[in-house]
């Protein structure tokens, strides 16, 4: 669009931009570089900054040779492929099932937004309600129905709780993958099924050749934007089980988080911090590849 | 109705019917646990009903005795909605000229992929020199210290969704009103954004309940009831060593209610920011 001439319409362009950037560079931008150099220093969140000394990569050297550390980040990698992974296949399921016609199919849809539309936190105590050892409504189902014998501590068992915890936040976000995958759904010509059953294809066939290609991209944008997330997560985690029990569920921002916050070490914690920081761009990367290429196909 | 379709009919029917009881029985159950006596939640095995509705819980949190739990909820909530309303104003005023800018001058595309990047970096990567630098500029506790950082995490979301809108938004009516000697912000004022208006508000919307939902920055930046936000509060409640379990669900669904409400009531325009945002988790 040629309103004015080249350099006056640069300079509009950048003006625009200016109050976005100037936020973003001044609370993100410094924050992400002072980060970075704190990472290589001793700097403690007591006492002094008088004493701060550079101690070049053994932050980082320590980080990455920390078994905890170590442990933490398979449990935040445990999470987040359990979690999307079931996220992904109930989503499109219950896409799919949506897309179906039957009676009160409006009001049923506007009904899973909700799980969606709780707030973080309200999930997780509510889910650390419903799992009470002592009188919870889980275990009282699960009793009353005649499936296990008597009450347990769900989110007491190093064994169990990664995945009451996954449960819990499945529920919750599911409906994000069945919203986007259901708006891919609408879109889709009904005359390729048509086409498609003439030729003797089955639902099976049908989905994976009609339906599915053009769910994928959607499907991946949402997919990836849900792994972000899950590898990120703290919320559910501080309120269901605060990384307990015997650390059975320390993800790495818990990890990061304790080590900054509860035992001061801000030089270490920003090498742990960046760390994570590094893992999740390649992630980041990836999504911002499936966006581009959404756009450019839209 | 033939045999032929009388299965798959049934199968999606009770499909269905999983997915309602699945959807509602943890949302009516934190209702229930709310106009509940503790007695009534406390016997095994579990009356799912309670002998009558308790709604105590609701009454005590309308209070503001000090230190009481109504104090700590009420000031929690007024936090939560100046926090809230505020980011999402200074969000839209600073990300509606961006997403004009990346919409209508070409070339830039780069800058908004890395601005929606480090937006989407663990909050980890940030926390440490945030807090040194709110500690020194004494705004930790402070409203003012939350909706600077919230701004952040609103702007590159609110500036994407507002983009691909205004990319759907005709050139020509823009270049008659420009004939017509309107400058670049009259334009955008009075043709580009009254043609949006609807996609303000979704972005609004979005923007609104990506901050009520927020809980880290919050947990760090926040030690009493001055700027402490709902989820923060939730988080102490559900922490407190007497847990009362009916009132803090009295908590959670008070919490809840007006995300849930504009989820509900506006998902029109929700699923359309999904489908064309899809940045927000």
């Amino acid at each position: 669009m040629a309103f004015v001439g080249w350099r006056s319409r640069d300079r509009q362009a950048w003006g625009l931009l200016l109050p976005m950037l100037a936020i973003m560079l001044v609370v993100t931008g410094y924050p992400l570089v002072s980060t970075i150099r704190l990472a290589f220093t001793d700097t403690s969140l007591v006492g002094s900054h008088a004493g701060v000394s550079l101690v070049g990569l053994a932050n980082f050297i320590h980080a990455l040779s920390d078994p905890d550390f170590r442990q933490a980040i398979l449990r935040s990698l445990y999470f987040a492929f359990v979690s999307v992974g079931v996220e992904v296949v109930l989503g499109v399921l219950v896409a799919l099932l949506l897309n179906q016609k039957f009676v009160g199919r409006a009001f049923v849809r506007t009904l899973i937004v909700l799980p969606w539309a709780l707030p973080t936190i309200v999930n997780a105590m509510m889910w650390r309600l419903i799992y009470n050892p002592d009188f919870g409504s889980w275990n009282a189902l699960l009793t009353q129905l005649h499936l296990i014998d008597g009450y347990r501590s769900w989110l007491g068992d190093p064994g169990t709780v990664m995945n009451m915890v996954i449960l819990a936040d499945v529920w919750k976000n599911y409906p994000l993958v069945t919203l986007i995958v259901l708006a891919a759904l609408q879109v889709i010509p009904q005359e390729l099924y048509q086409a498609a059953a003439l030729d003797g294809a089955g639902p099976w066939r049908q989905f994976w050749k009609i339906t599915f290609p053009e769910i994928l991209g959607p499907l991946s944008v949402a997919l990836m934007l849900r792994m972000i997330d899950a590898f990120k997560v703290f919320d559910i985690i501080f309120i269901m089980t605060r990384g307990g029990p015997a650390d059975a569920t320390k993800t790495v921002s818990f990890y990061v988080y304790q080590e900054s916050f509860t035992y001061l070490r801000a030089g270490s914690g920003a090498a742990y911090a960046v760390v994570v920081g590094l893992m999740c761009a390649i992630l980041i990367l990836l999504y911002l590849m499936l966006l581009r290429r959404q756009q450019r196909a839209a | 109705m033939t045999r032929r379709k009388l299965v798959p009919t049934l199968l999606v029917h009770a499909g269905v019917a999983a997915l309602v009881v699945a959807t509602l029985a943890p949302l009516a159950w934190l209702f229930i646990m709310s106009i509940s006596s503790t007695k009534d939640l406390t016997t095994v095995p579990l009356h799912w009903l309670p002998e009558h509705a308790d709604l105590s819980n609701y009454l005590r949190l309308m209070s503001l005795a000090p230190h009481s739990t109504g104090q700590e909820f009420l000031y929690a909530l007024r936090n939560s909605l100046a926090v809230s309303i505020s980011a999402t104003a200074i969000a839209l005023l600073a990300g509606v000229p961006a997403a004009y800018s990346f919409s209508r001058f070409r070339g830039r595309m780069g800058l908004l992929y890395a601005v929606l990047g480090t937006y989407m970096l663990p909050p980890v990567a940030f926390i440490l020199p945030l807090y040194l630098a709110f500690s020194a500029l004494h705004l930790l506790n402070t409203v003012g210290a939350l909706v600077i950082v919230y701004c952040t995490i609103l702007l590159p979301f609110v500036t994407w969704l507002l983009k691909t809108n205004f990319d759907a938004v005709p050139i020509e009516i823009e270049q008659a009103a420009r004939l017509d000697g309107a400058g670049l912000l009259g334009v955008i004022r009075h043709v580009t954004l009254p043609i949006s208006r609807a996609a303000m508000g979704t972005a609004a919307l979005f923007a609104v309940l990506l901050a009520w939902d927020e809980f880290f920055y919050a947990l760090l930046y926040t030690n009493d009831i001055q700027a402490k936000t709902l989820p923060v509060a939730i988080g102490d409640f559900a922490a407190g060593r007497a847990i009362d379990y009916s009132l803090i669900s009295a908590v959670g669904v008070l919490a809840s209610l007006p995300p849930v409400l504009i989820a509900f009531f506006m998902q029109k325009s929700l699923i359309v920011g999904l489908a064309h945002g899809g940045v927000k988790g």
